[in-house]
């Protein structure tokens, strides 16, 4: 089947197997392998992209659903030269070790952000269930999360204004 | 030009690794793509156990895209390949060939037996569909117990027997200590419990992979390995193929935790397939696959008899073990439970011991080291006991700990399992984890509690430890039986520029290394963080190691950094000298010069090093080089230890564990970046949180693991976790030049058993003295309506684990 999708900001057009999954899509064809697979059963997230900037699991998603839509991966987040405040807080606390769940964590954290701009640790921890980490004991993703949330608020300047320029949320 | 620079070591300094993570651009196995490709598929047993009668390939050799099948006679004709064993614990040990594929039979469910090469991976897969196996089934053994007993079937029936080997270390006959039978026979009080360390699935979050190129000069093997350099050797060893022809590179490696240690029949099995095409061709797994057949962890039945004065000191302690081996023998699984022979005394004056494992065939996944491998099990009964002890004494089991162990002045201490500790202060450490921890109003409020019979109870959970880290003393492991040393190499290249290259052998896989050695060389050479690049996993760079587990990275590889840095300076020195036309003997380096004392003239590093590659104004017979190398082999362990404490709210009701509060202090030694530190305690908490509460690998009664997804096998989530109090005291090793001991795995040797000890004192009114791990809600639930533990069938087929005493004392 022929699709039509926009990732990272540029179209491509492709001919694909029914059955390919986005995840596959992105990895194969279009070359996106800063999305990874850890799981076959749609549980670790690591595959977490968004579609229309709403997080997905990008292997629960076939890619001719993908048609016509826009996909943003870990790939299209830092914007000239410039980290996503996300990406930033990942890094300034530690967040990650092996690095293999971060993609779908950060994804997954951008969108919990634009849901709730302002989360406890309650909701940080609740709102990443579907995302999976076997180094970190998840304390510093959950720390990064709410100091992006400290960047992104009305009035912390630029940081704020570029999450709406990547289009997160559906703004 | 150099600035004077700030010591690097102990800097919080945020790690080089992420950008690459954290955008996106890392070099994972799975994202290496070759021109001309193929991909391989394996088909896997259905069975844990049965002969095959037939195996039809051809319908997959017709399926759209096949290139080839092979299957174990295509692959090993003669029968001649077997999968390596590097720790052959007894002169005796039984260790029936692992074959690339199932030759004739299977014996676990998930052995492989056929492979498929195709143009993509869909079609690799979609062809394993049409091959046609007929199996005639054998009866399955599952339980170490039954599989020794009398008349048992059979893992290999050519053994005769499942038991394949039986090792012992008695502190009478070694001459560490005194005759456990004897103080068991002449104490008061003498415990005897049963405990069991479920089996685990290490669940690294990348999958394993890999690919091979056989088109260049040398075979190109890539591996999501944390063992590069030993993946190696034994390729060469095992395939036959001369090692200078194997080139290994581990890339980006999504997690280990001991579960990438093995060398893969599938690693194998690509090597072979890509040399029979002449093509590039790729492996990757599935996770279902990869929880199905990479190793597993734990597993192992412990019985543990401890006898103790009536005021509380120990007198012995007696460990009996059967460690579960799965169907064949990994690559350092036989050793795992030697590992932990010389933990079981942990952090106490224990003054006989006696330990005894047997290691036991089953129709099972093989197990081999994870996260601890054998620490945590040792040092999960020793502080159960300890628990129970006390009770039996109706003294505070922190109380007890104190009084058995080894004082802040006693150091060095030589334990009653032969080992020499080093350095260590458990009081400061426990004193700051009870000041953290508010031990005494956690203490009063358990009792308010206990006394208003709140539905909701609450335990303290105590777990003092110490482990031995920094893997290892080759001459230890040589007296072990281990095949190999345990020393760590790195290079030190000083670039025209001025800029440095180090490599290691020790690869790391998310622990941070290229940061940690980038601080460890600033020091060394004085030059800026930025300017070091570190080089690891590729034996084409870094071209000797041992590469990492057992937190042996820094203690080992970090100081073969420091000893080639120091070779460095001492070749730049007469170049100095000569520069500045003074003595040797008047130079001094610091902060990457060297100055003529009591003057200002001075030449950097920097300066030496484009002096050297130039070359035209060297000392006679200097040669154009200041590369060095070191080897780092160290003489003793190091000995990491701390205290944890958790508070557990057990709902009686519902049998709901909620962690309230964890605080850990732990002494790590010297650190390099308490960050990093700081990462992998919480990481190593919440994997031994998960063993205590969550995690097991569950079969059912025809040997089909039933927790064969994400779905099934509970991993825990961010959800799932408290946040963690974590401190540290420092007191330094001595037997390393950077004073540092080893982190990795701490976290979880630690907290398994400060958590099940914090349920079991929360519900111990109730007449409950044990339950097995994990506990679920339903086993908690049970063990408080009934004061036992045997939940009967609230998982593994092994619901008992009731702890009976075996006491002249008596309990209960």
């Amino acid at each position: 089947m022929r699709i039509t999708v926009t990732v990272d900001g540029t179209k491509y057009t492709d001919e694909v197997e029914p059955r390919t999954l986005l995840v596959h899509y992105l990895r194969e064809r279009v070359g996106k392998v800063g999305t990874v697979v850890g799981c076959d059963t749609s549980n670790c997230g690591a595959c977490t992209v968004h579609l229309d900037g709403h997080s997905v699991k990008s292997c629960s998603v076939l890619a001719v659903q993908a048609d016509g839509s826009e996909v943003t991966t870990v790939e299209g987040l830092a914007r000239d030269g410039r980290l996503h405040p996300v990406q930033q807080a990942f890094h300034d606390n530690h967040a990650l070790q092996c690095g293999f769940c971060t993609p779908g964590m950060i994804m997954a954290s951008i969108d919990l952000l634009a849901d709730n701009p302002d989360p406890d640790e309650t909701a940080v921890r609740e709102g990443l269930e579907g995302n999976l980490c076997r180094c970190t004991g998840y304390q510093n993703i959950v720390r990064a999360v709410r100091d992006a949330a400290q960047h992104m608020s009305p009035g912390a300047g630029p940081e704020a204004e570029q999450i709406k320029h990547v289009g997160v949320g559906g703004e | 030009m150099t600035a004077t620079i700030e010591p690097e070591v102990g800097k919080a300094r945020l790690r080089k690794e992420d950008e690459r993570l954290i955008t996106g651009r890392t070099r994972w196995t799975d994202n290496i793509v070759l021109p001309g490709m193929l991909h391989l598929a394996v088909l896997r047993s259905p069975m844990a156990h049965a002969k095959i009668v037939s195996l039809d390939v051809s319908a997959a050799k017709d399926s759209p895209g096949v290139i080839a099948v092979y299957t174990a006679k295509d692959l090993d004709p003669d029968g001649s390949i077997g999968m390596p064993c590097a720790w052959p614990i007894t002169p005796d040990m039984k260790s029936p060939r692992r074959p690339v594929l199932a030759d004739g039979q299977v014996n676990f469910a998930g052995e492989g037996i056929a492979v498929v090469v195709a143009r993509s991976s869909a079609e690799a897969h979609d062809a394993l569909e049409a091959i046609d196996v007929e199996y005639d089934e054998l009866p399955v053994v599952l339980d170490m117990e039954a599989a020794l007993a009398e008349g048992a079937p059979l893992v290999h029936e050519d053994l005769g027997t499942n038991e394949s080997a039986v090792w012992k270390f008695d502190s009478a006959e070694a001459g560490t200590g005194g005759n456990v039978e004897d103080a068991i026979s002449s104490s008061k009080i003498v415990l005897k419990r049963r405990f069991r360390q479920q089996r685990l699935i290490p669940a690294f979050m990348e999958p394993r992979a890999c690919v091979v190129d056989p088109t260049g000069t040398q075979i190109s093997v890539w591996s999501a390995t944390q063992v590069p350099h030993i993946l190696r050797v034994m390729t060469a060893l095992t395939l036959g193929i001369p090692e200078h022809k194997l080139r290994v590179i581990a890339p980006d490696v999504g997690g280990g935790f001991g579960g990438k240690i093995g060398v893969l029949p599938e690693e194998m099995m690509t090597v072979l397939v890509a040399q029979k095409l002449g093509k590039p061709v790729k492996w990757n797994e599935s996770r279902s696959e990869s929880i199905l057949t990479a190793h597993h962890g734990r597993d192992q039945i412990q019985d543990i008899t401890i006898s103790a004065n009536a005021d509380g000191t120990v007198t012995g302690l007696k460990v009996e073990l059967l460690a579960n081996m799965g169907a064949y023998i990994g690559l350092v699984g036989p050793g795992v439970p030697i590992l932990g022979a010389f933990m079981f005394n942990a952090i106490y004056k224990f003054p006989a011991y006696h330990f005894a494992c047997t290691n036991v065939f089953t129709t099972t996944t093989l197990t081999d080291a994870y996260r601890g491998a054998g620490r945590p099990e040792a040092t999960f009964a020793v502080e159960r006991i300890m628990d129970e002890l006390a009770d039996e004494l109706g003294m505070d089991p922190m109380e007890l700990r104190e009084k058995n162990w080894i004082k802040h002045e006693e150091f060095p201490f030589t334990t009653v399992a032969g080992l020499t500790y080093d350095t260590g202060n458990y009081e400061a450490a426990t004193e700051k984890a009870k000041e953290l921890f508010d031990y005494d109003g956690l203490r009063r409020e358990q009792q308010q509690r206990r006394d208003s019979g709140d539905p909701v109870q609450l335990g303290i959970g105590i777990s003092t430890f110490t482990e031995m880290c920094g893997l290892a003393p080759s001459r230890v492991l040589g007296s072990l039986d281990y095949a190999a040393g345990g020393w760590e190499y790195a290079s030190v290249r000083m670039l025209p520029t001025g800029k440095v290259e180090v490599t290691t052998g020790a690869s790391g896989h998310g622990q941070g290394h290229e940061t940690a050695w980038s601080q460890i060389l600033a020091d060394q050479l004085g030059v800026p963080f930025d300017d070091i690049e570190v080089l690891h996993g590729d034996t084409q760079s870094s071209h000797k190691g041992m590469d990492t587990y057992g937190s042996r990275s820094l203690v080992v590889g970090g100081v073969a950094v420091v000893k080639a840095a120091e070779k460095v300076v001492a070749k730049a020195k007469p170049v100095a000298a000569h520069l500045l036309e003074c003595s040797e003997d008047d130079l001094e380096f610091a902060g990457g010069k060297f100055t003529v004392k009591g003057t200002d003239q001075s030449t950097t590093m920097q300066d030496i090093a484009f002096t050297v590659f130039a070359a035209h104004n060297l000392p006679d017979g200097m040669e154009p080089s200041l590369d060095s190398d070191a080897t780092f082999d160290p003489e003793n362990f190091s000995y990491p230890h701390g205290t944890h404490l958790c508070a557990a709210e057990v709902d009686t009701e519902t049998g709901r564990v909620k962690l309230r509060s964890y605080v850990c202090v732990d002494d790590v030694g010297v650190v390099v970046n308490p960050l990093i530190v700081e990462g992998q305690v919480h990481g190593g908490l919440a994997q031994g949180i998960a063993q205590a509460l969550f995690e097991e690998a569950v079969h059912d009664e025809s040997g089909t693991l039933t927790t064969g997804t994400f779905a099934d096998y509970l991993l825990p989530s961010a959800a799932d976790l408290p946040s963690f109090t974590t401190a540290r005291t420092e007191t330094p090793s001595t037997t390393n030049p950077l004073g540092a001991k080893g982190v990795g795995e701490a976290g979880t040797i630690a907290s398994t058993p400060a958590v099940v000890n914090a349920v079991i004192d929360a519900v111990r009114h109730f007449g409950v003295n044990d339950i097995d791990m994990p506990l679920t809600p339903m086993r908690v639930w049970h063990a408080v309506q009934h004061g036992t533990t045997d939940a009967g069938g609230a998982g593994s087929e092994a619901g008992g684990g009731l702890g009976s005493i075996d006491a002249s004392g008596g309990a209960q």
